[in-house]
This record gives structure tokens, sequence and C-alpha cells, in this order.
């Protein structure tokens, strides 16, 4: 139970066990944890970044949505003016050709009757002549008679 | 178990013999025998270097497999126990040396295996060896003076080595003659300090033998006892003893670890 010359057996162990975990087993195994616990960080700091970005499309997306209603109710708003505007239009235009169509149709009638009441009159004329000759069953002075005539047209 | 025809006392002594080999005469001692200092403790000299190979074995099957991946088993547990060390050492360690940390680890596990030899059967190794004709057999390196001064004999070298290397030859006499009480007062200076460094390596050795040898020799009390006894009582001494070991190679690992910084200190 005295202390003899195993203890410098002992150091030599030791010093050689010693070595070879310096050279042998810290290294790897530190290196390989330094690896890992950098890719950790790494992996965390663009998780991080992953979600600030997932963030921004996020209100991104919302304001575009936003937007995009927004459009599509001023389109729809307008269609709906045009649409009125249009069958306003079409209203109008409706009624302006009835009427128009309506004063040719007033025209012709107008024509109709003038050219009924002309027609009319020559043939008044023509039959008081007739009636007239009839009447008269003999030779007159038709150029007098004519200014006579006229003279009654004009007061038919 | 005591064998029959002999007495606890004889049980006992066997069982603190170590298996001795005197270089001075080329032949094992035989158990009442008093050897020199040229004495090699065989057994002691055997499992610790076994052990050693075993803690070089799993760490380097762990460092040559070692991926950033996802560890394994192995690598994952010789991670935990490198991280453990070093994180002990940046506590304490400030400058930058890449011996301290695998040295620390070298010591905490190394010296754990010595220590669990402990926790081994006591009869277990001793009967083996006596199978094969080997009359001593001590499994427990740390509860073998030699073994845990040898440890803080090169601690204590290391001390000084990085002393010399750090502060220069002047510096570190500088240090020596006129901390802590200056310069006019150089002698008990130089006094104090050859106490704390005697009593260093001192203290290492003994802190770790006593505890081992105490445990060690309460197992060996523990299987004189009648057969019921072995469980009921050797199971809880284990149990602290488990707590012991760890502890015991915990706080050599510091304590190297403490003495090494304050050599790389100016202070």
């Amino acid at each position: 139970m005295n202390f003899n010359a195993t203890l410098i057996g002992q150091m030599i162990t030791f010093g050689l066990l010693v070595i070879f975990t310096m050279k042998f087993v810290w290294p790897p195994i530190m290196e390989a944890m330094q690896e890992r616990q950098k890719r950790i960080a790494d992996g965390l700091a663009s998780a991080e970044r992953g979600m600030r970005e997932q963030e921004i499309a996020k209100t991104k997306s919302a304001q575009l949505l936003k937007e995009a209603k927004q459009q599509a109710a001023e389109i729809v708003a307008q269609a709906h003016k045009r649409a009125n505007e249009i069958v306003e239009q079409s209203k109008l235009e409706a009624r302006t050709e009835g009427d128009r169509q309506l004063v040719a149709a007033k025209a012709e009638i107008e024509q109709e009757v003038n050219r009924a009441r002309e027609q009319l009159r020559s043939q008044v004329v023509s039959l008081a002549v007739t009636g007239a000759s009839m009447i008269i069953q003999r030779e007159i002075d038709e150029a007098a008679n004519a200014a006579l005539l006229d003279d009654l047209v004009a007061q038919l | 178990m005591s064998e029959s025809g002999h007495s606890a006392t004889e049980y006992i002594i066997h069982h603190l013999t170590n298996l001795r080999f005197d270089l001075t005469q080329m032949r094992f001692l035989s158990g009442s025998e008093v050897g020199g200092f040229w004495v090699l403790n065989v057994d002691t000299l055997l499992v610790s270097a076994l052990l050693g190979a075993l803690f070089l074995w799993v760490f380097r099957i762990a460092a040559r497999s070692a991926t950033s991946d996802t560890p394994g088993h192995w690598q994952n547990f010789c991670e935990m126990m490198v991280e453990f060390v070093d994180s002990q050492v940046k506590d304490s360690f400030h400058g930058r040396n890449p011996v301290i940390a695998p040295l620390a680890l070298t010591i905490f596990v190394w010296v754990f295996l010595w220590n669990f030899m402990d926790l081994i059967p006591v009869d277990l190794f001793p009967e083996i060896a006596a199978a094969l004709g080997v009359p001593y057999m001590r499994v427990v390196p740390s509860a073998d003076l030699s073994a845990p001064f040898g440890l803080a004999l090169s601690v204590l070298v290391l001390i000084y080595y990085y002393s010399f290397k750090v502060k220069g030859f002047k510096g570190f006499s500088m240090e020596v003659l006129t901390k802590p009480f200056g310069k006019w007062l150089m002698p008990f200076n130089l006094m104090l300090r050859i106490v704390e460094d005697l009593a260093k390596p001192i203290s290492l050795a003994l802190r770790l033998f006593g505890n081992l040898y105490a445990g060690e020799l309460i197992f060996v009390l523990i299987a004189l006892l009648p057969w019921w006894l072995h469980f009921t009582l050797g199971w809880p001494w284990a149990v602290f003893h488990l707590l012991i070991i760890t502890l015991q190679a915990f706080i050599f690992m510091v304590l190297t670890i403490i003495y090494l910084s304050m050599a790389h200190e100016d202070h």
C-alpha cells in the first residue's frame, strides 16, 4: 500500500491517452458539433427570414386582394353605368326614330291628302267643265271660261 | 465471500494487495514481502491501460464517424461528454490552449472508469485471476495510491510546464518570490508557494484515493457479512458509491482545469 514505480507507468499511459485524445478524438467531435451548431443557427436564421417573408407576402397579398376587389367593384359599377347609359341612349334613339317616322308618316299623309285634294280638285274642275259644257251645250269661249274656272278652282 | 480456511483479516488483506512485480529482482513479490520503490503494480497498470484503451476506442469510433447531421446514439453520448467537459473548461479557463480540454476529458472519463471498477463485485476478478493462477488482482486503479499520484504528478508537471511557457522563467520566478506579500517577504512567499504546490498534487491524489479506498474496503467488508445482508447493504452502498465515483472524477477534472488556468494567469 505504499506508492511505487507504478506511478511512472501511469504517467506514461496518461500522457499517451492525452496525446491520442488531443489528436484523434477531440477535434473531429468538436468539429462536427460546431458544424452542426452552425447549421442549426443557419437553419433558424433562414426560418426566421422565411417567416418574415411570409408575413410580408401575406400583407402584400391581402393588399392585392383588396385592390382587386376594389377594381372589380369599380368595373361592375362602370358596367352598370354603361348599361344604363346604353339603355337610355337606345330609348332616346327609339323615341327619336319614332318621332322621325311619325313626322315622315304625317308628311306623307299630308302629301297624300294634298295630292288627293289636287286630284279631286282637278277632277272637280273637269267635272264642272264637263257639267258646264253639258249644261251649256254650246260652244263657248274656252279662254274666257278657263279664266273663270281658275277663279273657281282658287275658291275651292 | 470469505473462503473456508481464511480468516477475515486474511481475506481483507488479500483484497488490498496488488499483484507486484519487483523491477530490481525481476520477479513477482508474494503477499507479505515489502517492495521498495521500483515495484510495478501490474494489475493497476494493466487495468488502467485497458480502461484507457476502452475510452479511446469508444470515443474514436464516435470521432471517426462524426457527422454534423443527426448524430447516432454513440456519437450523441460522446458529444454530450465532450460538450460537458468543454463547458467546464470554458467556465474556468479563459486562455487559449488546445491541450486543456482534451486533457480534462481524458481525466474525467479515465478516472470515472477507474472508479467504476469499484462497482464490480469485489470477488469477481480475484476469483478469475486465481483460476488463471494469478495470486493477486486488484482492479480499482484509483484505490491504489500510485495511480492517483501518477495522475496528480502529471498534472503538476503540466502546471510547471505551462507556468514557464506562459510567464517565462523570469515572470514565474517573480511570481513565486513576490506573491502574495510583496518583495520584502521573499522567503516567506517562497515557502508559501512550496507548500501550495505540494498541496496541489497531494490533495488531488489523496482525495480520489481516500474515497475509493474507503469504498472498496466497505464493499470488501460487506462481502464478509452473511449472504442475506449482501444485497440489503451492498445495493444502497453501490447506489451511493455511483454518486461518489462520478463526483470524484468530476472534482479531479475541475481542479486540474483550475490549477492549469492558474498556471496561465498572472494573479
